[in-house]
């Protein structure tokens, strides 16, 4: 098993999850964070005066595959996250030791 | 402090009387306060005998336009919903963890200054006990003679509203004015001083500028300076703008200014505040004609600067940075708005559109002035309040017709503008400017060095970083576990 964790422009966040449910893998969690790469910020004007925010807000997905099905949905979020520009984030993937379904205790690939 | 075990068998008045005290006591937290809450207790009760006195005022079947009475009602409520206005205008800009520091150094002061004005400030504003054109009186405490006719010769003539209607009016003023000035100090000021600044400052400060300017005093139409002010471009604006310069430059900048500044964390709430205010400012200038049949002028004065100023404002981003913003509108209509308070009677529709344009115009430079040598009036109080009440003041000189200063009511003013045209007027203007400079800014030192000798007039560092509304008042405006 691997968690892969996707940063990705809140935006894309329906598109990535619509690719990964094509793919089977069904279940994912989604966070807001704040962060920058080589974005770095924007500039916002209040009153005339310039704030430059660094942080920018991305959205993060975190989903557990199995081996399998890892470059599939690797590609499938690139895809559906990609804009092209600077700033469309990045995509980890980590290994998983062990998942357990707290409902019914099953653990390892079958509790995905 | 511990309760004291009750001695066995003690029951002497004194000693009943004690025991209830020191149980009173042990429940209030703060050390201080707590010595001085029986020094506040000892004073409310020395002043409650006075209240037999207000009981005789409230008479008068005599008097009153209906109309006219109305309008000033209609304008107290009006002008009442500008405080919370301003205080979500002003929240708005702040960091999230002083939302309720912020909106609470505006709201309380509905408390504070609502029951001030009552008991003391409004006496001092507009009684004429002492004879003096500087202050009033100790004849009107505890609207003690509001209910009698309105007011006395020369000022009664003309109006038509009852007293107690016109009382209540200036109170909204009074207490939106040192509401005001929390602007250049929010994220960190102590309560407590702001308390104390509050209380003092506005016996000490607002009713004498207001006796000076309205009450027949020095500075307005019956005194020696002949200034006029529709609606408080001096009393509220000026003497707020300067007294939260004076006050963000002795309680010193934020920690995090210049260098860790955040953008403001909402916005929409922004607009809405300057939409109430907006809207608040119908009463205040409207209301300010005080008589019902004529009050649609200043109240259409009174819009048309405000959007000439949010137009202007959004103009001049657009031109200067590419993008009209959206607080650049709520602080362009505000700016409108400060700049027309002492004109909506004077001045006809054009030169309205006029002011506010100019006013927007003047506040947003200053607005760059302040942000380029790096001074932390923090909500831009000075300003926009400061400057636009400046400029509109003797923009209000140079602009007045002399159909809309009539003599039986402007007396001074008339004869300046008769004799020296809008220039005699215009230096009439600068010189009330000058001098409520002058004494709002020595006053307002004097007040903070004072009560430095007391108190820490700000939180500590580790107290600003943690955010004034669980430190201060042990809240939080946003829990982000609410579920």
């Amino acid at each position: 098993m691997k968690m892969i964790t996707a940063l990705v422009r809140p935006g894309k966040v329906d598109a990535v999850k619509t690719a990964l449910v094509g793919l089977e893998i069904v279940g994912m969690t989604v966070a807001d964070v704040r962060g920058f790469g080589r974005q770095k910020g924007q500039v916002e004007r209040y009153r005339g005066n310039e704030f430059t925010v660094e942080f920018l807000t991305k959205s993060k997905i975190i989903v557990v595959v199995d081996d399998a099905k890892v470059e599939a949905a690797i590609a499938a979020i690139s895809e559906a996250a990609r804009t092209g520009e600077i700033g469309d984030g990045k995509i980890f993937v980590t290994p998983v030791e062990t998942a357990v379904r707290i409902r019914t205790g099953e653990r390892g690939a079958s509790a995905l | 402090m511990a309760v004291a075990p009750s001695a066995g068998g003690v029951s002497t008045p004194h000693a009943v009387f004690d025991r209830w005290r020191r149980r009173f006591l042990a429940g209030v937290q703060d050390p201080q306060l707590r010595r001085s809450a029986f020094v506040m207790m000892a004073v409310a009760a020395g002043l409650l005998p006075l209240l037999g006195g207000a009981a005789h005022a409230a008479l008068p079947k005599a008097v009153n336009d209906g109309a006219d009475t109305l309008l000033m009602l209609i304008g107290s409520a009006l002008v009442l919903l500008m405080t919370p206005g301003l205080a979500f205008f002003y929240f708005g800009f702040t960091r999230s963890k002083n939302v309720l520091g912020t909106m609470i150094m505006s709201f309380f002061l509905m408390g504070l200054i609502g029951v001030l004005w009552v008991v003391i400030g409004y006496s001092l504003a507009f009684d004429t006990g002492f004879k003096s054109p500087f202050i009033g009186g100790l004849g009107g405490m505890w609207m003690n003679g509001v209910g009698g006719t309105f007011g006395d010769p020369p000022l009664a003539d003309g109006f038509n509203l009852s007293a107690s209607s016109f009382a209540l009016f200036q109170g909204m003023f009074a207490i939106i004015t040192p509401a005001l000035i929390s602007g250049a100090i929010v994220e960190r000021v102590s309560f407590k001083a702001w308390f104390w600044f509050c209380l003092i400052w506005s016996l000490l400060i607002y009713s004498p500028m207001a006796k000076m300017v309205w009450g027949g005093g020095f500075i307005g139409p019956f005194g020696s300076i002949g200034a006029i002010d529709f609606a408080g471009g001096t009393v509220v604006h000026i003497a707020s703008g300067v007294a939260a310069l004076v006050a963000a430059w002795i309680i010193g900048e934020r920690t995090t200014w210049p260098d860790n500044r955040r953008p403001p964390h909402n916005v929409p709430f922004i607009l809405l505040g300057a939409g109430l205010l907006w809207f608040g400012w119908f009463g205040f200038n409207g209301a300010s004609m005080f008589a019902a049949k004529t009050a649609g002028f200043p109240f259409l004065t009174t819009t048309t600067s405000a959007s000439a100023g949010l137009l202007v404002w959004c103009l001049i981003e657009w031109f200067k940075d590419g993008k009209p913003t959206a607080v650049g509108a709520a602080t362009g209509a505000v700016a409108g708005l400060v700049g027309i308070t002492p004109a909506a009677g004077f001045v006809y529709m054009p030169q309205s559109i006029l002011i506010g344009a100019l006013t927007a115009a003047a506040c947003f430079i200053a607005v760059q002035i302040k942000a380029a040598i790096k001074f932390d009036d923090s909500l831009d109080t000075f300003m926009v309040h400061g400057v636009g009440g400046t400029i509109g003041a003797l923009l209000t000189g140079i602009l007045a017709a002399k159909t809309l200063v009539p003599a039986d009511y402007f007396p001074l003013s008339a004869k300046i503008l008769e004799e020296g045209g809008n220039a005699g007027l215009f230096f009439a203007q600068l010189k009330a400017v000058v001098f409520s400079y002058i004494f709002v800014g020595i006053g307002t030192a004097v007040i903070l060095w004072f009560l430095k000798l007391f108190m820490p007039l700000r939180v500590s560092e580790a107290d600003e970083d943690r955010g004034l509304d669980y430190v201060a008042h042990g809240e939080e405006a946003y829990d982000p576990m609410t579920n």
